[in-house]
């Protein structure tokens, strides 16, 4: 999956978690969580999804790599190249 | 006791939320009731294939936002459902409710199957490695979640919790409210059962292995309490939350009183797992009726607990007879029949959905009895079609449930003074 994907599949994600905000608008840079209700149990939703979806795990230390989208897919793009977009 | 005191020891019921498998409010129910409207329909569940359940419409979204349904239970939904229409129909103004004053009491048979079930279904696709198992897991099958989701969805503060007592558990989840109204603990209570039992596999499964589980060609006609061919439950969900309060409370602010909750029973067989007791059923009504200081030949409608499994009708027919055999005006009907068995939320359901006949002074029907079992040959019930009455001033609620527990609320039509 090229970064592009990989933001897509965050967004699929973020669509089930959070099912009554408008992602439309989010700012890649900023913190997801001064622009969508997101706390730590939705959190662990993002990093439950993907293990279950993608296979990649993701140590709690990482996590603070997971603020933003560009830091989720910066963070993410080494562990995910390989795998098959499933679109 | 002064009679302020004694005032204040008069429990009503003020408002009614409620989600059946044939109605999403009391008016809807009622009519589907008083027309032999079945809620009764085929379902698909987990490993055990195709069911007959009663399974409710209401609409999720009304009171939670699409993000609390996902994080809570279908349990805690419901209730949450409940509640609003509740406080919605109480009148109150919830605003002004001191949300520290008031306090959540569910009855419920059962909690967290759904979600163990579920959770051990997701791990199962990936060779049972735990990691895959979900953190919402506990937060979701705690025994007070349905309880604590009302709670949290309305902001209540005082006390929350859930009763479990079978199916039993509808009439306890009033009797706990009304006992902490009388303690003082709280000012308002919401108070009924919840059951979100049709979406665990296990319920299903083990009532066809114990032989007890419907099967009929026609949905509709498979719940037939007291009739020769019942062949055992329809597992249904639903709920019924009622607003309580003491009498001086409701008049205080011109409620709408549905009925005063006059009588109350709780006690156990123990003689068995699942088998029923009419000696102890018999016993736990007349406690009722002492503490209502009324007789059986006071009561007008008597809703009866029949599941239509054989030995649990004929166990509470020999209890029924035993207590008003001699009293052939008390007409006795069966909720069952229309909505199947709904658990948690049965006891409370089927006492809502005869709380209109004060009003209307009918009692509603129980429907597919085309051959009435003789062992069950009570002349008071009322069979197929809905019975007009002279009156109707005291309704008696019958909920039992497995370990042999039994409950009776007896509700009277509220009377000044």
């Amino acid at each position: 999956m090229n970064p592009e994907e990989i933001r897509q599949a965050i967004l699929e994600i973020l669509t089930r978690i959070v099912p009554d905000e408008d992602l439309s608008e989010l700012d890649d840079s900023v913190s997801f969580r001064e622009q969508i209700e997101l706390d730590s149990m939705d959190f662990l939703d993002i990093v439950m999804e993907l293990r279950k979806q993608y296979r990649v795990q993701i140590p709690e230390d990482y996590y603070i790599h997971l603020d933003t989208m560009d830091g989720t897919v910066n963070y993410l793009t080494p562990l995910m190249r390989d795998i098959q977009s499933p679109a | 006791m002064s009679s302020a005191n004694h005032r204040n020891d008069r429990i009503v019921i003020t408002g009614i939320g409620l989600t059946a498998p044939n109605g999403n409010d009391l008016e809807e129910y009622r009519a589907n009731l008083l027309n032999g409207v079945s809620g009764v329909v085929p379902y698909e569940t987990r490993y055990v294939g195709e069911v007959l359940a009663g399974v409710c419409q209401f609409d999720e979204t009304r009171y939670q936002r699409r993000k609390e349904v996902r994080r809570g239970t279908r349990a805690g939904s419901v209730s949450i459902y409940c509640a609003q229409e509740a406080i919605a129909k109480s009148g109150l103004d919830w605003e002004t409710v001191p949300k520290d004053r008031v306090g959540v009491y569910i009855g419920i048979t059962e909690h967290g199957n759904v979600e163990t079930e579920n959770e051990i279904h997701e791990i199962s696709q990936f060779d049972y490695d735990t990691k895959f198992w979900s953190h919402h897991h506990n937060p979701r099958t705690v025994a007070n979640n349905p309880a604590g989701e009302v709670a949290l969805s309305m902001g209540i503060t005082g006390p929350h919790y859930t009763i479990g007592a079978a199916c039993a558990a509808g009439n306890a989840g009033f009797i706990q409210g009304l006992q902490m109204l009388r303690l003082g603990e709280v000012d308002l209570a919401i108070a009924g059962g919840s059951s979100e039992s049709i979406h665990t596999f296990g319920i299903f499964a083990s009532f066809a292995s114990q032989g007890a589980l419907a099967k009929h060609e026609d949905p509709t006609k498979a719940s037939r309490p007291f009739d020769t061919d019942r062949n055992g439950i329809v597992v249904s969900e639903g709920g019924c939350l009622c607003t309580l309060e003491r009498l001086p409370d409701a008049l205080a602010r011109g409620a709408t009183i549905y009925g005063e909750i006059v009588g109350y029973a709780m006690n156990t067989d123990a003689t068995d797992f699942v088998l029923p007791n009419a000696t102890r059923q018999a016993e736990c009504i007349h406690l009722a009726l002492s503490r209502a200081g009324l007789g059986p030949g006071d009561i007008d409608i008597v809703s009866s607990h029949a599941t239509a499994t054989e030995q649990g009708d004929i166990e509470e027919c020999k209890a029924l007879s035993s207590v008003f055999g001699d009293f052939p005006d008390v007409a006795i009907n069966n909720t069952k029949s229309f909505i199947g068995h709904a658990m948690g939320a049965a006891g409370a359901l089927e006492l809502a959905g005869n709380l209109p006949a004060f009003q209307d002074g009918i009692a509603h029907a129980t429907i597919n009895v085309d051959n009435l079992d003789p062992k069950c040959g009570l002349p008071q019930i009322v069979a197929n079609t809905p019975r007009q009455l002279d009156k109707v001033d005291v309704i008696l609620n019958n909920s039992f449930g497995m370990l042999g527990i039994n409950s009776v609320l007896i509700v009277k039509r509220y009377q000044a003074g």
